[in-house]
């Protein structure tokens, strides 16, 4: 005898506590298995790109922070460099080793955030508090420096806006030291674990050819085995003067994300490390940057990209040489990402719906913009 | 080593359109820049960009649309993973019937950039198989980005 089955439309958000955000996705299922998936985003839109194009060059800086809230100093960072490259700006040494630090804390932040969430969402609760126990530490080096704790607007076209108070570097040093001593816990808390590894072995895959067509960059990328970061690739900034590895795996499932995710962490840790060290006192800010509500690339335009922790975070401004740029087009890698995602959920499992979305680790602020 | 990259990309482009297709052809912050009419710019063209063995622009970066009040403009920024080079070309498309062809079948990627294009610009891509709004509610009147598009800011609480 055989049971009648017919296909069901679930709607899945837009306010289920997996979404991050507010991210909703039809799916057609049928009994457990997903036939259709469409998701549906634009519940964060704000209209960033139209607000940018009334507002001088500088005033935008914050507006950045809110794409990506979790990883807010790349933000800024590829929005003013893309500016600098306009401008032909140089920005003083010890500015860099400032964006660099901060940087990489915010990307070792913004990992740990994922982490965290990634384990909440499929079922095991303790990571979380472990994550934001290490992650609190570094928004408070941030909060040192910037004087805010996620949406920090620190850097300035031509340098940053404050230098590290008396004894900074000495503390980001020895935060790199805790928190080194504290990611061991991570791998004897969750990565042998036999159902975490059952619910992300071989569940998302992504080939290689995959990975590139569909645009995605970052940890996802370099999860099916794409050696490819632009932070090794590209230089930018002072990244050539450190020591680092580009960790790459060759499974392209959500473990193999998972893992490399974990080292990348590590390796940030290693170019704090390295910056805190190498850095040189002097001027933190360009001479052309200090006047920021005057200031006036000359015409033309320019894409700039650069490595945020989710990917590809790149910015297309056209400027007209006057105080306000002309067009600003950004490219947000959470964007990009998930647009594989109703490819991924095809014929499996609905209980992997959320394993999947997760392993891609998106923001919906940025989806969103 | 970036000129002789645009000397190869603009014969390549000649031997399969013919010589008139280029409008403007530059070295933009030292990476090959290229102007095109949407007339010109097909398929062909760009799965030869992507398939041949001297290009091989299998990432495609960015996807950006611009209103220049008198036309419009598709800016494609291209990569290769595998030869380390960039391209930019930018397709140029009249204001009153804005229509470019959709290159997702080459880069699946495009498909959302396109669908944002159209969404905020009104560029139409012609070939997509669900170009449909993406970040804006379905019934949106008008398109933001254009830069004649008014908004009541009554209504927007401002």
């Amino acid at each position: 005898m055989s049971i009648k089955t017919e296909q069901m439309v679930l709607n899945i958000g837009p306010q289920h506590p997996s979404t991050h955000g507010v991210f909703r996705i039809e799916v057609e299922i049928e009994g457990e298995i997903i036939r259709h998936a469409k998701p549906v985003i634009g519940y964060l839109h704000r209209g960033t790109e139209k607000l940018a194009e009334d507002l001088t060059y500088s005033q935008f800086i914050p507006y950045t922070d809110r794409l990506d809230y979790m990883n807010a100093m790349t933000n800024n960072y590829v929005y003013c460099s893309a500016i600098e490259k306009l401008m032909e700006i140089e920005v003083p040494e010890r500015a860099e080793y400032l964006r660099v630090i901060v940087m990489e804390l915010n990307r070792i932040a913004s990992h740990l955030v994922w982490w965290g969430t990634y384990l909440l969402d499929i079922g095991a609760i303790s990571p979380f508090i472990y994550a934001f126990r290490d992650r609190d530490t570094i928004l408070d080096r941030l909060n040192e420096i910037s004087g805010a704790r996620m949406t920090f607007n620190y850097m300035r076209i031509g340098g940053v806006k404050w230098d590290a108070p008396v004894g900074w570097i000495e503390k980001v040093l020895e935060t790199v030291k805790v928190l080194r001593e504290n990611f061991a816990e991570y791998d004897t808390l969750v990565t042998g674990n036999e159902i975490f590894v059952g619910r992300t072995k071989g569940v998302g895959y992504i080939s290689k050819e995959d990975a590139i067509n569909w645009g995605l960059s970052g940890p996802i990328l370099r999860g099916s085995g794409v050696k490819f970061d632009l932070r090794k690739n590209q230089p930018y900034s002072i990244y050539d003067r450190f020591d680092f590895e580009v960790p790459t795996r060759e499974e392209g499932d959500c473990f193999a994300r998972y893992e490399v995710r974990l080292e990348e962490m590590r390796q940030s840790l290693r170019i704090v490390e390295q910056a805190c060290e190498q850095i040189c006192e002097g001027e933190i800010l360009h001479k052309k940057g200090q006047r920021i509500m005057m200031l006036k690339p000359p015409a033309g335009e320019t894409y700039f990209r650069c490595e945020a922790s989710k990917g590809e975070i790149g910015v297309y401004v056209v400027s007209e040489g006057k105080t306000k740029p002309y067009r600003v087009k950004l490219r947000r890698p959470s964007f990009v990402n998930v647009e594989i995602l109703a490819g991924l959920l095809k014929n499996r499992n609905i209980a992997d719906l959320v394993a999947i979305f997760g392993s891609l680790d998106v923001v919906l602020g940025e989806v969103d913009a | 080593m970036s000129q002789q990259l645009l000397d190869t990309i603009l014969k390549k482009i000649e031997d399969l359109s013919g010589p008139d297709v280029i409008e403007e052809s530059k070295l933009n912050f030292d990476e090959p820049f290229i102007v095109m009419d949407s007339d010109s710019w097909n398929l062909e063209m760009a799965q030869m960009l992507k398939a041949d063995s001297k290009l091989k622009f299998d990432f495609l970066c960015c996807l950006t649309g611009v209103d220049y009040k008198d036309h419009m403009e598709v800016i494609y920024n291209l990569y290769s993973m595998e030869l380390d080079q960039y391209l930019c070309i930018k397709v140029k498309t009249p204001r009153s019937n804005p229509k470019v062809i959709s290159v997702q079948p080459i880069w699946k990627t495009a498909d959302w950039h396109e669908r944002e294009a159209y969404d905020l610009l009104g560029i139409e891509f012609s070939g997509h198989p669900n170009l449909t709004r993406i970040l804006l509610e379905d019934d949106w009147v008008g398109h933001p980005l254009r830069k004649d598009y008014t908004f009541d800011k009554e209504e927007m609480g401002l």
